[in-house]
């Protein structure tokens, strides 16, 4: 075996090594790497109420109520909805049927009350008169357009 | 692999792709400044915000294709001990930096009116911030010796140590739920981009493209030449020393 050969057998060995220990690692933390969880999950496993989590997936259409600053609205991942409570200023994304992750604290009551509303963006770009007409060809699904809860298939096609 | 290892070829080579890659920059860089800034359609729900996508998008595929590179010439430099690859890779990654920070600004510039937030520490974001780390790190690592050999070599190991942040970049959006959108060009089943948005995306990608060649080659350029002026520098000091001891002796 050349020095060259050695150098190449140590160098994918000592990359191999890094990758599998990168990936066991990651796979260890999946749970820690998931910036949301959906209104399923804490449902499922309801988090303390004097901790900060945040939830995210669709506003749920006909649900936003606005009096003053302060916002009701329900997110919803299809199957579990939330009732969410928050008073600020919504980013320009914020909408019926759109991804949203809320920061904040479940209430003794079972509500959720958050410090912080993100609006979240999906995979689709397109002109404003494209989206018009897919929506007048009924090939747009309302309240499915946005990302947070069927990232992989969700949303309008061109 | 060995015809290109020459020093003299390889500056051959680039003074002929340099004005090239100039030209193709150049014009990609108007075209593609135009379609992004005047002629492409705002988007049906960012408006005309979509427009920082056309400066930060090919900037991120930039950060993460230069980082490919700088790995390449790592193990090029570690393993075959190609004598241009440390050439490469020190001119490389003030670059890769460059397009990561400009990738982060225009991301958080954009962040601001659409999510609500300039920064989230979600998977995406936060490899990404990595990656701009790792390239700082390359620089420091590749100056820090007195021995340029040594330094190359800890910077190369630095390099490839990087490289599974690669795979995390871009993955990140589908493995964990993060508040970046997933892809929306390189995709499988297609672009979910519209035509009349993905042109300007690609033109400026070209542009990018084209001011990293000419930028990597007089990077290049001038650490050869730095090069040549020490061995050179050595030499005369060398010589001047012999002839005073041969004085001294004679």
């Amino acid at each position: 075996m050349t020095r060259k050969r050695r150098r190449l057998v140590i160098l994918s060995l000592f990359l191999l090594g890094l990758g599998s220990a990168t990936a066991l690692s990651l796979l260890a933390f999946q749970d820690s790497l998931v910036f949301f969880f959906s209104p399923s999950d804490l449902a499922r496993r309801p988090p303390p109420t004097d901790r900060a989590v945040r939830v995210g997936g669709l506003v749920e259409p006909g649900s936003v109520a606005r009096s003053g600053t302060e916002v009701r609205f329900a997110i919803t991942d299809g199957t579990t909805r939330l009732a969410v409570a928050y008073t600020g200023i919504l980013p320009d994304l914020f909408r019926e049927g759109q991804g949203v992750v809320a920061n904040g604290r479940i209430q003794p009551d079972g509500s959720f009350r958050a410090s912080e509303i993100l609006a979240k963006h999906d995979e689709n770009y397109m002109p404003r008169e494209v989206a018009e007409s897919l929506r007048r060809e009924g090939h747009w699904r309302d309240g499915a357009a946005g990302a947070a809860a069927q990232p992989a298939q969700g949303g309008p096609r061109r | 692999m060995q015809r290109f290892a020459n020093p003299g070829q390889f500056l051959r080579l680039a003074a002929v792709v340099q004005p090239w890659a100039a030209g193709v920059g150049a014009v990609a860089t108007a075209v593609g400044l135009y379609f992004a800034l005047f002629l492409s359609p705002a988007d049906y729900q960012q408006g005309d915000t979509v427009r920082i996508m056309y400066v930060h998008v090919p900037a991120a595929w930039m950060a993460l294709s230069i980082y490919l590179g700088l790995a390449v010439a790592a193990a090029l430099s570690l393993v075959w001990k190609h004598p241009l690859a440390d050439v490469a890779a020190r001119a490389m990654a003030p670059i890769g930096a460059a397009f990561t920070a400009l990738c982060l600004i225009t991301g958080s510039l954009w962040g601001q009116p659409m999510w609500g937030t300039w920064w989230v520490w979600d998977a995406r974001l936060t490899s990404v911030l990595v990656l701009f780390f790792l390239y700082l790190g390359h620089i420091a690592l590749a100056n820090a010796f007195d021995d340029a050999d040594r330094g190359a070599r800890a910077a190369a190991v630095l390099a490839l140590v990087g490289v599974v942040n690669l795979p995390i970049i871009k993955f990140s959006v589908d493995w964990w739920n993060t508040l970046h959108q997933p892809a929306s060009v390189m995709r499988l089943g297609g672009p979910t981009i519209h035509g009349a948005m993905l042109a300007p995306l690609l033109l400026m990608w070209a542009a990018y493209m084209g001011y990293f060649v000419v930028v990597l080659i007089t990077r290049m350029r001038t650490e050869l030449a730095e090069r040549r002026l020490r061995a050179l520098q050595l030499n005369a000091e060398q010589a001047t020393r012999m002839t005073a001891s041969a004085v001294e002796a004679g």
